[in-house]
């Protein structure tokens, strides 16, 4: 198959040789998990334990609310011991509702039926599965995967992409799973199709992973529909809209869906998480995590129940040196930093990564523009970064959205080639939070007009009322008076 | 432990930064600057000194004034480019003011009062270049033929001293115009160029740059050797300087096949003057050129056609420094007219909507081509 290209990108040194060599190890038991209530997109899942309530694992914790919601699974057996505020996977820092479980080391499942075979299942029904067993896309979008789906057989989508890219430095996740579990991801795809009704799959690795590429190959020769395909490495061909391009050469409309191209991207975890779910009626309870980054002892691929903390992670990968500058969940290019060790895993953590210093590159402080122009080179989006940034510094929130802000999607790589080493990414993240805060505000000076309006128009018909009764009570009096004086 | 500044992503830099790249334009700088030195000897140096100088000072007089680091501000390589560019393009044996002057002009009035390094709008050298031909026109069109160092012509250290501080009379006998500045005289009392050309112009001199001439200008072979290296370090794009030396050479093309003896050829453009220098590293100055790819190529191209334009029918033999600066006043134009088509949207900014013909197009191609 011929590949398209996509417009600009950059290519930061992968790092991945750190970890890629090390087959996933199951992380031991840690006694206590942290499991937050909001971490897939849209609305946090509802409790439905109570504290100092056993239970089993892959029994339900918390049933999704909304369409755009996902529930959530105990990762082992235990006792609930807590709802409440635990430090968040963000740079904030600042708590979210979390429910936390003692773990009692006997790991028993939940007793449930075997399943039936998804593929007589109902397309509906598969999907339903995939939303109840919490899965959402774990590439670190953490969009709910059912909710994905189904809108994607209504928009009459063709192709599933499988996404191997891992376009991100350091990561190797997705790189060990396809080469020690391509069966499972094949079969995942496999039952995607079903529930999408399309006719075929594209599985697309970048060309700095082989091995994976092989065993993807390897595992779906037996089945025409799918084709393995190797992508040149570059940042970042893994985020879906440039993936699409890459494959289709199509572009996703500006504020359109990606589905309106005709093919659908999900990452090779939650085409993995599709199999537990709908062969073993397993939900997404555990993922595959690297833990990596010069800072860290022994690099590692670590197969972890969600709610693990950071600091159980790097504790098993032999602790972090004194170097450590910055820690991340995700990669260097779109990660978050994260505001201590004490943060849970959860369900779109690909890596937990300590970098030093050189790594991190903060060589120096941020200088003028000199307007070079190497950020609208790399932009894969086709924007202006330094043109966005000005905007930003100088508060033109107008100007900004002209220039295209919501098309930014963050990856970074204006900022990984800006000689002045400006923060880019940082100015358009402000910027989004102003405009937020703006459609906020409008939204609310709206309403109280609303509630104004309605207010003078109660007013005005009582007052109406009023006149009207008046009006009316006048009548009656004269006509009382005229009774009176045909009555004298 | 230090645990995470704060510091949004990427967490991660290529690693160059802009006194990274000014020294690389610097280092590339090196051969054309020695090459002067020792084809003008000692006054050169001087000049070169002086300019130098003025440039830092005027710098750092700025910068402290504005209440910035001066030490930062002068760490980034910006000035002393300038300042070296501007002595390139000097004459080698001008008075020492024509240097203070000049380097004063270009950081103060032509970057400075703008608000400093990547807010100007013009390049600072060719501002104060184009201001010092059009004040000091003696001063800045006295040429001289090359006086190697060692050589019995070259001047000594004291009497170069003399040439740049002094109020010594360069002896005519030394002096003479350049081969631009002497053919548009000729061409002017209606001689043809075969009759002009053969005694005053030599391809290969021209090349090596064994000739009259500004300070670092003179050769072209240095010069271009400079810029490919400064290609291949990938410090500069290859976009303005084909686009520029593309222009001159088709127009001059054009024009020489038309008649040869009113238009000088292809190849005298392109050794002659600050042709090369200007393409690779001027007009590539990233502050006062477009940012897009798109952009860079108008810009390059508008650069190589005025100096063309100047050169033949100008009041100037020599037009980069005038094309520059032009087309630096275009480059706000430039930028807004000419910016790369956004991922999914037309070129004039509406969302772009995907054919059904398309979406349908693109299954049906890579399903019949879906091989392993």
């Amino acid at each position: 198959m011929r590949l398209h290209t996509f417009r600009g990108g950059v290519h930061p040194p992968s790092q991945k040789h750190l970890s890629a060599d090390r087959s996933i190890e199951v992380l031991p038991l840690p006694p206590r998990l942290y499991i937050p209530l909001q971490q897939h997109a849209g609305a946090p899942a509802l409790p439905v334990v109570t504290v100092g309530q056993k239970v089993a694992k892959g029994e339900l914790l918390a049933r999704e609310h909304g369409v755009t919601s996902a529930p959530l699974h105990a990762p082992s057996s235990g006792t609930v011991t807590a709802i409440g505020d635990f430090t968040a996977p963000h740079a904030s820092g600042l708590p979210l509702p979390t429910i936390v479980l003692d773990t009692d080391g006997e790991e028993h499942w939940v007793e449930s039926e075997p399943p039936p075979d998804p593929f007589s299942r109902t397309p509906e029904e598969v999907a339903r599965q995939v939303g109840a067993a919490g899965i959402v896309g774990m590439g670190g979008a953490n969009f709910p995967a059912s909710v994905k789906l189904s809108k994607a057989r209504q928009a009459g989508v063709h192709t599933l992409v499988v996404n191997g890219a891992e376009c991100e430095p350091y990561v190797t996740c997705d790189d060990r799973l396809m080469r020690e579990r391509a069966t499972e991801i094949v079969d995942g795809a496999a039952i995607m199709l079903h529930a999408l009704q399309a006719p075929r799959a594209l599985i697309a690795i970048e060309d700095n992973k082989p091995e994976a590429v092989q065993a993807m190959r390897d595992a779906c020769q037996n089945d025409a529909r799918m084709t393995v395909l190797s992508l040149p490495s570059r940042y970042p061909a893994g985020s879906a809209k440039q993936l699409i391009q890459l494959l289709s050469g199509l572009e996703t409309p500006s504020g359109g869906r990606g589905t309106d191209t005709g093919l659908l991207v999900h990452n090779v975890g939650t085409a993995y998480s599709v199999h537990r779910a709908l062969r073993y009626g397993q939900p997404l309870i555990s993922r595959i995590v690297t833990v990596s980054g010069g800072a860290v002892a022994e690099p590692r691929n670590l197969e972890v129940p969600l709610g693990a903390l950071a600091v159980d992670l790097l504790n098993y990968c032999g602790g972090v040196s004194k170097d450590c500058a910055r820690l991340l969940m995700g990669g260097p290019m779109m990660g978050q930093p994260l505001p201590g060790v004490e943060v849970p895993v959860i369900k779109g953590t690909n890596g937990i990564l300590a970098l030093t210093a050189a790594e991190a590159g903060e060589a120096q402080p941020a200088s003028p523009c000199i307007r070079c122009g190497r950020c609208v080179e790399a932009c894969p989006m086709g924007l202006l970064p330094l043109e966005l940034s000005k905007r930003a510094r100088s508060e033109d929130w107008s100007g900004i959205q002209a220039l295209g802000l919501s098309d930014c999607m963050s990856c970074g790589s204006c900022a990984y080639v800006c000689p002045s080493h400006i923060p880019l990414p940082q100015y358009f993240a402000f910027a989004r939070g102003k405009l937020a805060e703006q459609r906020r505000e409008e939204r609310k000076s709206a309403h109280i007009r609303e509630l104004m309006e309605q207010r003078q128009a109660r007013f005005a018909r009582a007052e109406q009322a009023k006149a009207e009764a008046a009006a009316k009570r006048q009548a009656a009096k004269k006509q009382r008076a005229v009774v009176m004086e045909e009555e004298d | 432990m230090n645990i995470n500044p704060v510091a949004g992503a990427p967490h991660a830099h290529d690693g160059d930064s802009v006194s990274r790249l000014m020294g690389l334009v610097l280092l590339a700088l090196l051969p054309a600057v020695l090459y002067g030195v020792v084809l003008f000897g000692w006054p050169a140096v001087n000049l070169l000194i002086v300019t130098l100088i003025v440039c830092l000072l005027c710098e750092a007089g700025c910068l402290w004034l504005a209440g910035r680091s001066v030490r930062l501000g002068l760490m980034d390589g910006t000035a002393l480019l300038t300042g070296v560019l501007l002595a390139l393009s000097l004459p080698p044996w001008a008075p020492w003011w024509i240097g203070a002057v000049g380097g004063g002009f270009a950081i103060i009035v032509g970057k400075q009062v703008f608000g400093g390094t990547g807010q100007n709008v013009f390049n600072p050298a060719m501002l104060a270049r184009v201001m010092l031909l059009v004040s000091f026109p003696v001063e800045m069109t006295t040429w001289l033929e090359p006086h190697p160092w060692l050589s019995g012509s070259a001047p000594g250290f004291l009497e170069g001293l003399l040439i740049t501080f002094g109020h010594s009379e360069i002896a005519d006998g030394v002096t003479g115009a350049t081969i631009l500045g002497y053919a548009r005289t000729e061409l002017v009392m209606n001689h043809a160029l075969s009759q002009i050309l053969p005694e005053h112009y030599h391809t290969g001199f021209a090349a090596i740059g064994w000739t009259g001439g500004s300070l670092g200008e003179t050769s072209a072979i240095l010069v271009l050797m400079g810029g490919l290296w400064l290609l291949w370090r990938k410090a500069i794009t290859w976009y303005i300087p084909v686009a520029m030396l593309g222009a001159v050479l088709v127009l001059a093309s054009g024009f020489h096949w038309l008649n040869a003896e009113r238009f000088a050829d292809p190849v005298l453009h392109v050794l002659s003057g600050g042709l090369m220098l200007g393409a690779f590293f001027i007009a590539t100055d990233p502050v006062t050129s477009p940012v897009s790819r798109g952009g860079q190529i108008v810009f390059g191209i508008g650069c190589g056609a005025l100096v063309y334009i100047i050169r033949t029918w100008g009041g100037y033999p020599e037009g980069v420094a005038f094309a520059v600066v032009l087309m630096n006043a275009a480059t706000p134009l430039v930028d807004h007219y000419l910016r790369p088509r956004a991922y999914g949207r037309t070129w004039s900014g509406q969302s772009r909507p995907i054919s059904e013909r398309a979406k349908h197009a693109a299954m049906g191609r890579d399903a019949g081509s879906g091989s392993r």
